[in-house]
């Protein structure tokens, strides 16, 4: 990679790459931008962002749950030394029951624990993960802790938990 | 160079020596005090700390706090030779069955402290952690509970001093103690918490 791009460039090159798969989401509270992507185009969108702009790096994979009854999304960071900058790229849900989206572990090993995570206390399912179990929460655990309409089950295996 | 007098041997015991033997070796009490002395002069707690509660704990058997002047300086790698279950910090509900298998395998008699705010009774996650046990209480029964988030060391030392207290109330041949406290746990709540 001769050239060094800015945020902005990188994101023209994948609006370009992706038409109607990538659009700018919004500034962020914390003023990092983020863009959204398409649940289908995510692979591919990741693997052009590694192969071809030299985002070698996976910072995290987060879930969000914007609210009870509101969407969930399932958020990537991705870092460049080549460039110095990170990008930040939505994947929304607005269907909470049938969140689904491709498993980055092909692409980065790194994935792996962060799908699970989000998997385990938000639902959101990441097709093609060779482990998809509970990472945190116990085994038979229901529901997903970290979902604003989750409800706290009143025992667990015969310990109170209503007190 | 000369034998000091007082190292030289006697030629022969002297008049009385059985006496004073008796006198400066028997030593005259009885079963359970002694038991009891024996036992809370070394309570073995059991190596095993669940969060920051247990970074106290270790302060405890450093040189600054000494936990070794009092004899419960050996935290024992298995509960089989543990007399002391330190349950130093969050008790989450994937962790409780393992607490409760832990505290099963010590033997009798067998003591436990409950150590900090979460491990009493839940702590900051009191209303919204889904995750943690509201009291180690409700799984396993305690002995001693000690205050604090995380309690300071010296509050640890003073938990083994009333373990130690309770020891001096042990009787040898009563064992209704042991057996009525094994009973707290059975999945369906307890006097203290009956079952939902």
């Amino acid at each position: 990679m001769a050239e060094k791009l800015t945020l902005d460039q990188v994101a023209a090159r994948l609006t370009e790459r992706f038409p109607g798969k990538v659009a700018r989401g919004g500034e962020g509270e914390a003023g990092d931008p983020w863009w959204k992507v398409d649940a289908g185009a995510l692979l591919d969108v990741v693997r052009f962002l590694r192969d071809e702009l030299d985002f070698h790096g996976l910072q995290c994979i987060s879930g969000v749950c914007y609210g009870a009854g509101k969407p969930l999304a399932s958020v990537y960071h991705l870092d460049s030394y080549a460039h110095g900058c990170s990008i930040c790229l939505h994947v929304e849900f607005t269907d909470r029951d049938n969140a689904r989206v491709a498993s980055l572990t092909p692409l980065f090993s790194a994935a792996d624990w962060h799908e699970r995570e989000a998997f385990d206390l938000l639902g959101i399912v990441y097709e093609g993960h060779p482990n998809l179990v509970r990472i945190l929460c116990a085994e038979d655990w229901v529901g997903h802790p970290l979902r604003k309409d989750y409800v706290i089950p009143k025992e667990y295996h015969g310990i109170r938990n209503d007190l | 160079m000369s034998t000091p007098e007082l190292l030289t041997p006697p030629a022969s015991p002297p008049a009385g020596h059985g006496d004073l033997a008796l006198k400066d070796n028997v030593l005259v009490t009885n079963v359970d005090d002694f038991i009891n002395w024996c036992r809370r002069s070394a309570v073995w707690p059991l190596t095993f700390g669940l969060a920051c509660c247990a970074i106290e704990m270790m302060a405890v058997a450093s040189t600054k706090f000494d936990i070794d002047r009092f004899g419960s300086g050996p935290f024992r790698g298995t509960p089989r030779q543990a007399d002391l279950m330190i349950v130093a910090g969050t008790v989450t509900h994937k962790m409780a069955p393992r607490v409760q298998r832990l505290w099963e395998q010590m033997a009798e008699p067998k003591y436990c402290i409950a150590m900090g705010a979460c491990t009493i009774g839940g702590g900051p996650y009191w209303k919204y952690g889904y995750h943690v046990v509201k009291g180690v209480d409700l799984v396993i029964p305690v002995d001693v509970h000690v205050v604090g988030c995380p309690p300071r060391p010296e509050a640890l030392l003073e938990g083994i001093f009333k373990i130690r207290e309770l020891m001096k109330r042990e009787k040898l041949l009563d064992r209704t103690r042991s057996y009525a406290r094994r009973a707290t746990y059975t999945g369906e709540g307890n006097a203290a918490h009956p079952a939902p």
